[in-house]
């Protein structure tokens, strides 16, 4: 079972055999509305944690993606760039953005868990 | 457009407030009202249903007054540069308040409802510059009265026509930018045959009082569904039309935004309006810069403020508007650029996030007008 974490900038982290998976959370892509374009991050950048990665640009704005962990990003999603609006139909399956083989697996620990997410979310 | 913080409070609100919070409507503020920025189908569903069906759009935040008086259109044309003499009763016409260097106070439309009364549309950012500009430069022989408790509705849409009908079987033979006083859904409205989506349409302005039973019985045919200004803001880009503080302001000129075809021909001869000076010369021997249609080669949008180089590497411009097109399924913008580059087909090269875009200069509109002719 992959473990799943959040960040405040609402992405989510699926860890799942040492590599971690990327997206925007639901939350996230109805904020932004019909997304028509997605830039990622070349497989192989090597990544700061909080470091601006990737943009989505919905109808109204552009929003920058910041990598969650520290890493090196091992694989991008093609479907997602030729589709953009994945990421509103499936923001949190096929809508996923990039993987990467973090630096320190410990440090998915100091993201929000579900329950923490969901309890940020009441407070916006 | 920002989203509503918890400021919310000191927005204004639109007669509809209520109608578009219970459609789902994703309220933002605009020029000082929550307005809904689209509703729960998304922006992109909503400015396709315009282009097939027909869309309400509430623009309420627009301003809106009359001119009293027989010498308003005289009156009216030492601040504009439009033909407002030749405008005659039932006709509606674009207009432009100039400034003394020739650039764009704000853009209008003007409806001649009779001998004796022209009815102004103004931006709703510009709505409180351009009455006390009116008030200042206006004759004691006409009387300027702002309408504010008036709601104004766009029905838009190749079907606009046939639902409207069913109200006043009238509007049928209103021609495009014809002007009428009817009664819809038993409210007494000016109603024209205008818009700012390309489509065939209407602009329906209306007693506050009235604004929601007519939004709701113009919504309960079944061609009619709610869009917001999202939608509003992607239709008028596909059609090549300018919007106010982006793509024209105080520092541009008439001739440079592609405007010229609205300064008549009596007051061009006459050169008697603001900013004669400036526009006569630029009309005799071109913009140094003019406003053009940009397609991108690639989905990434290139949005307000964006650079334009030229091909050789030589800084050609700026965007002015830009963003997805869901008619093209592109992105498209507009933008200012030197006079050598105007052409269709030039190539260009758009500054985002630190990348060259490539782009080339496009016709307007980017999809064709239908309006009924």
């Amino acid at each position: 079972m992959p473990e799943l974490r959040f960040t405040k900038d609402h992405e989510w982290i699926s860890l799942d055999d040492g590599i971690a998976t990327i997206g925007i959370t639901a939350h996230a892509q109805e904020a932004l509305g019909d997304v028509v374009f997605v830039e990622l991050p070349e497989a192989g950048r090597v990544l700061a944690s909080g470091e601006a990665c990737a943009v989505v640009e919905s109808v109204k704005a552009a929003s920058d993606i910041y990598a969650p962990l520290a890493g090196r990003v091992v694989e991008t999603n093609p479907a997602l760039v030729e589709d953009p609006a994945l990421v509103n139909r499936a923001p949190q399956a096929e809508g996923w953005f990039f993987r990467l083989a973090p630096d320190d697996l410990a440090a998915l620990a100091g993201l929000l868990d579900a329950a923490d997410y969901a309890a940020f979310l009441e407070t916006l | 457009m920002t989203p509503l913080s918890p400021s919310e409070d000191s927005l204004d609100t639109v007669p509809l407030d209520a109608l578009h919070r219970a459609a789902g409507g994703r309220m933002v503020a605009f020029a000082g009202y929550a307005m809904p920025v689209q509703y729960a189908e998304g922006i992109i569903a909503e400015h396709r249903h315009c282009r097939a069906r027909a869309s309400l759009f509430d623009v309420s935040h627009m301003g809106q007054a009359l001119l009293h008086g027989e010498a308003a259109a005289a009156a009216l044309e030492r601040l504009v540069p439009a033909d407002l003499l030749g405008l005659p009763p039932g006709r509606q016409r674009y207009a432009l308040l100039t400034n003394e260097v020739g650039g764009i106070i704000d853009d209008l439309m003007v409806a001649r409802l009779d001998a004796g009364r022209l009815l102004l549309v103004l931006n709703a950012s510009r709505k409180q510059v351009d009455l006390a500009h009116l008030a200042a430069g206006l004759p004691q022989t006409v009387q300027l009265e702002p309408l504010a408790a008036r709601a104004l509705l766009a029905l838009q849409g190749p079907e606009a026509a046939a639902v409207l009908a069913r109200l006043a079987p009238e509007v049928a033979a209103l021609p495009f930018l014809g002007v009428a006083t009817l009664s819809l859904a038993g409210a007494a409205c000016f109603v024209s045959r205008s818009g700012y989506t390309g489509e065939d349409g209407f602009e329906i302005s209306c007693p506050a009082e009235r604004a929601e039973a007519l939004a709701r019985r113009l919504l309960a045919e079944p061609e009619v569904a709610l869009a917001g200004l999202g939608a509003r803001d992607s239709l008028r880009l596909e059609a090549g039309l300018c919007l106010y503080g982006q793509d024209i302001d105080e520092l541009t000129t008439p001739v440079e935004a592609g405007l010229a075809w609205s300064i008549g021909k009596r007051r061009r001869e006459a050169a008697d309006f603001p900013g004669a000076t400036v526009i006569r010369d630029q009309l005799a021997h071109g913009p140094t810069r003019r406003r053009v249609g940009l397609r991108l080669e690639g989905r990434a949008p290139a949005r307000a403020g964006a650079e334009i180089v030229a091909a050789d590497g030589t800084m050609a411009g700026a965007v002015t508007s830009g963003g997805f097109s869901p008619s093209l399924n592109a992105s498209i913008a507009m933008g200012y650029v030197r006079r050598d580059l105007v052409q269709p087909g030039t190539n260009l090269m758009l500054r985002v996030r630190e990348r060259l875009l490539p782009a080339a200069v496009h016709p307007l509109p980017f999809v064709p007008h239908r309006y009924s002719r």
